[in-house]
């Protein structure tokens, strides 16, 4: 009978039945689509903010004072200690290498430019521009144009392997050089492919292929440090804190957490006679912008949840509000106040799982479609999601009945069937 | 009635018709608020609670911008003056950079030397204004500001080379020397630990080098800065005005992403909060059709009935939006405070939107309804059928 009566219920009431699921449908969509992309929006912005460069930054540990001006290393070429360019690959070996969105190596050498019969000391940068580096059986390709995405080359970038250059654009300027002239340096000439434009220091240098730099200099697999770029969590007082005073748990999780301190470490432990450091004015602050963003977007997801959870029971308390005169014939003839209301909540939770299934399913889709267009990626919603997800919508449509249906079975039947409630 | 005297019989006939139907509309509208309190009350509550959870949305995606903005100026500067081909600024730099900024951001002047310790070696050193620093450079972690001349800051890898255990220690350049007493270190992972940082004043009178370059963290829209950058040009001509470009650009990016992604979930919150507005009244307005019949068949007219559905939902909008708001205002400035530590100023260019937006749900509300009823007899709803 019980079932019976629920069963009629919904074939006999299919366009009120239909409207009680679409409001459920459409708050189940807008949480899920909300919580989707609250537990993903750290991560995206995340990677938004690697565009503002590396955040650690790798030396050699016997590295010499650098004696820098004006983007001009004045220390002597022949001092200081390099990293090797072969255990570079090992960064990817790395515990966190999964958060290690790209690095560049860096090798500055003084070298004298030729220019009208006169010659002038300028710096040449070599680097990685997009060096496929193999780690196992993993490949990947790195360099400049990965960690500095704000780089900008007028012309052509050159191919790794090759020995052409990159003119820093007030150099450029000063030697009213274009892409594709030829350059004198050090005996050597070289093609310049394009004119480079960082706001930097870089403007008054020449970037070129690592391999061209080190032979320049003479020391081959040289190289003076290496930016990483990391997505890393906002440090707090426990990323502070010094691995060596720790216990074995508590390194663990210190270990184990994407602190920039922790992948610094774990960057000093996997290059030989390294040093690595946060550049501070990036890790810091990223962690202050990201912390910001994730809790505006939490309490805006909060906002939606309360909106869907009071759209639900608004349209849950109209569908019963409307059925009086059924509840007061069911009293008529005999009901009890439980049964008329389990034949109502059974009602809700059939209603909430149907709505509450379409609704995860569209919320899905919704999320996939915000992260498309605004992050140009996916936004994947977690399975596990899905009972958290039915769970509430089982909770927030008995809430939005329970008023209702509490006032639906106090009624007497004599005034619902008149129609006087 | 004043002066009824002087109105003739016709006149007043016609003042009481006027005033019996204002009144008696009046009458309606109250007592069918104050007799169905429950459901009133009910409809009016989902339509502040929609109302405020639209004004604070608003008001947030309106105001988030500047309140990021603000974060990303922890980044530092945005804006770098340097002397043309590395010459130094002219004398009173600062001050015009100061005058063209009017108070939209923090200027830090900036003296680099290459100096010899007493051993020889060869060390940079930097002249600076400690407390514009402090404002301009928040990374920087710093264990002792100086405070007084002679005092200085020295980088973490410069401290072995220039003082074991925290003695004082001697600079010199270009057969000046000066004496110098460590105050604490800085560590930034930058090219600061490489320095030493004195005061300008200590700086300028033992070298007597002027500040090449000055670092501005300008406040405003991409537009406002570019505008500054031009300002400064213009009040500089010795100078090249730079943009720091990493952080123009990530600042861009993350807040046109934020932004898009915010505007996303407050249109959703405000289809749903609508929606729910939507329902509710509209249960209320069909619940109410046996009023409709009476009224109906006691002769109103059709235009009567929809103009008394249409005020009273009117009315209803009208209240829950004014409400409403101002209880968004304060959910926004809550917000606000918790996540950016500064309330959310509030924008009274956001109530129109919300008025007009509540009215027109609540309008919907009754017509949708009263279109469904108009074709039925009254004898009908009032049958129960």
């Amino acid at each position: 009978m019980f079932v019976r009566l629920v069963y009629e219920s919904f074939r006999r009431q299919k366009r009120r039945k239909l409207l009680a699921a679409a409001a459920i449908t459409l708050g189940v969509t807008v949480a899920t689509a909300m919580i989707a992309v609250a537990t993903d929006i750290g991560d995206k912005i995340n990677r938004e903010l690697r565009t503002i460069g590396a955040n650690l930054l790798i030396t050699p540990q016997e590295d010499t004072l650098d004696v820098e001006m004006g983007g001009v290393n004045l220390k002597p070429p022949s001092d200081g200690a390099y990293l090797n360019e072969a255990d570079l690959p090992k960064i990817k070996g790395t515990f966190w290498h999964n958060n290690i969105t790209a690095f560049a190596p860096m090798l500055p050498v003084n070298v004298s430019l030729l220019q009208y019969g006169k010659s002038e000391s300028v710096t040449l940068l070599g680097t990685y521009f997009a060096q496929r580096v193999a780690y196992g059986k993993e490949e990947f390709t790195t360099g400049v144009r990965s960690t500095f995405p704000w780089w900008k080359v007028a012309g052509a970038w050159p191919s790794d392997s090759s020995r052409d250059v990159l003119v820093g654009d007030r150099l450029a300027a000063r030697l009213s050089a274009k892409a594709g002239d030829d350059v004198t340096l050090s005996g050597r000439t070289l093609r310049v492919s394009g004119i480079l434009s960082t706001g930097g220091n870089e403007d008054d240098q020449i970037v070129a292929p690592i391999a061209l730099a080190q032979e320049i200099l003479g020391k081959p697999g040289a190289v003076r440090r290496v930016y990483v770029s990391a997505l890393t969590k906002p440090e707090d007082a426990f990323a502070r804190r010094d691995p060596e005073s720790m216990s074995g748990a508590v390194y663990d999780r210190w270990y184990c957490s994407p602190y920039p301190q922790s992948i610094a470490f774990q960057l000093m432990e996997a290059i030989p006679h390294s040093h690595a450091e946060q550049i501070r004015q990036v890790a810091q602050n990223e962690g202050a912008v990201l912390t910001r963003i994730e809790g505006l977007i939490f309490l805006v997801t909060l906002a939606a949840l309360f909106a869907s959870a009071l759209a639900v029971s608004a349209a849950m308390a109209t569908a019963i509000f409307e059925r009086r005169a059924e509840v007061g014939l069911m009293k008529a003839l005999g009901a009890g106040r439980i049964a008329v209301a389990s034949v109502f909540f059974a009602e809700a939770t059939l209603l909430a799982l149907i709505g509450g299934l379409s609704g995860f399913a569209a919320g899905g889709l919704l999320a996939q479609q915000i992260g498309r267009s605004i992050f140009n990626t996916q936004i994947t919603i977690a399975p596990v999601l899905l009972p958290v997800i039915l769970a509430i919508a089982v909770i927030v449509t008995f809430a939005g009945s329970a008023v209702a249906v509490r006032r639906a079975v106090r009624m007497d039947p004599v005034f619902a069937l008149r129609g006087e409630a | 009635m004043n002066g009824s005297a002087l109105h003739s019989a016709r006149e007043v006939a016609a003042n009481r018709r006027q005033a019996g139907h204002t009144s008696m509309f009046l009458r309606m509208l109250v007592r069918a608020a104050v007799l169905r309190r429950g459901r009133a009350a009910s409809a009016l509550f989902a339509m502040i609670v929609a109302a405020a959870v639209t004004t604070a949305m608003l008001n947030l995606y309106v105001d988030v911008q500047a309140k990021l903005r603000r974060e990303f100026r922890n980044y530092g500067a945005n804006i770098i003056v340097v002397g043309k081909d590395g010459a130094a600024l002219p004398a009173g730099a600062q001050a015009q950079v100061e005058s063209a900024l009017a108070g939209r951001g923090v200027v830090g002047p900036f003296a680099l030397v290459v100096a010899r310790t007493s051993d020889g070696q060869p060390i940079a050193v930097a002249g600076t204004d400690f407390e514009r620093v402090k404002q301009l450079d928040h990374w920087w972690s710093v264990s002792g500001w100086p405070s007084a001349s002679g005092q200085a800051l020295v980088g973490v890898r410069a401290l072995p080379t220039v003082s074991a255990r925290n003695q004082p220690f001697d600079l010199s350049f270009q057969g000046h020397t000066v004496h110098l007493t460590p105050a604490g270190t800085v560590q930034t992972g930058g090219a600061e630990d490489s320095r030493i940082y004195l005061p300008l004043p200590d700086f300028v009178s033992w070298t007597g080098v002027q500040p090449s370059t000055i670092e501005v963290s300008a406040s405003g829209s991409p537009e406002e800065i570019t505008a500054i950058m031009k300002q400064l040009a213009a009040a500089i001509p010795a100078s090249d005005v730079r943009p720091v470009r990493q952080i123009m650009e990530g600042e861009a990016r993350v807040l046109g992403k934020t932004r898009a992604t915010l505007l996303a979930a407050v249109a959703l919150i405000i289809l749903t909060a609508a929606l729910c507005v939507l329902s509710t009244l509209m249960g209320w307005v069909f619940d109410r059709r046996r009023d409709f019949a009476i009224m109906k068949a006691l002769g109103a007219s059709d235009r009567l009935l929809n103009g008394f559905f249409a005020t009273e939902a009117a009315t209803l909008g009208a209240t829950g939006a004014v409400i409403g708001f101002l209880l968004g205002i304060g959910i926004a400035a809550w917000i606000g405070r918790v996540n950016f530590h500064a309330p959310v100023v509030p924008r009274f260019s956001v109530l129109p939107f919300v008025l007009a937006g509540s009215i027109v749900v609540t309008l919907l509300a009754a017509i949708i309804p009263m279109s469904l009823l108009r074709h039925l007899q009254p004898a009908a709803i009032l049958r129960g059928e």
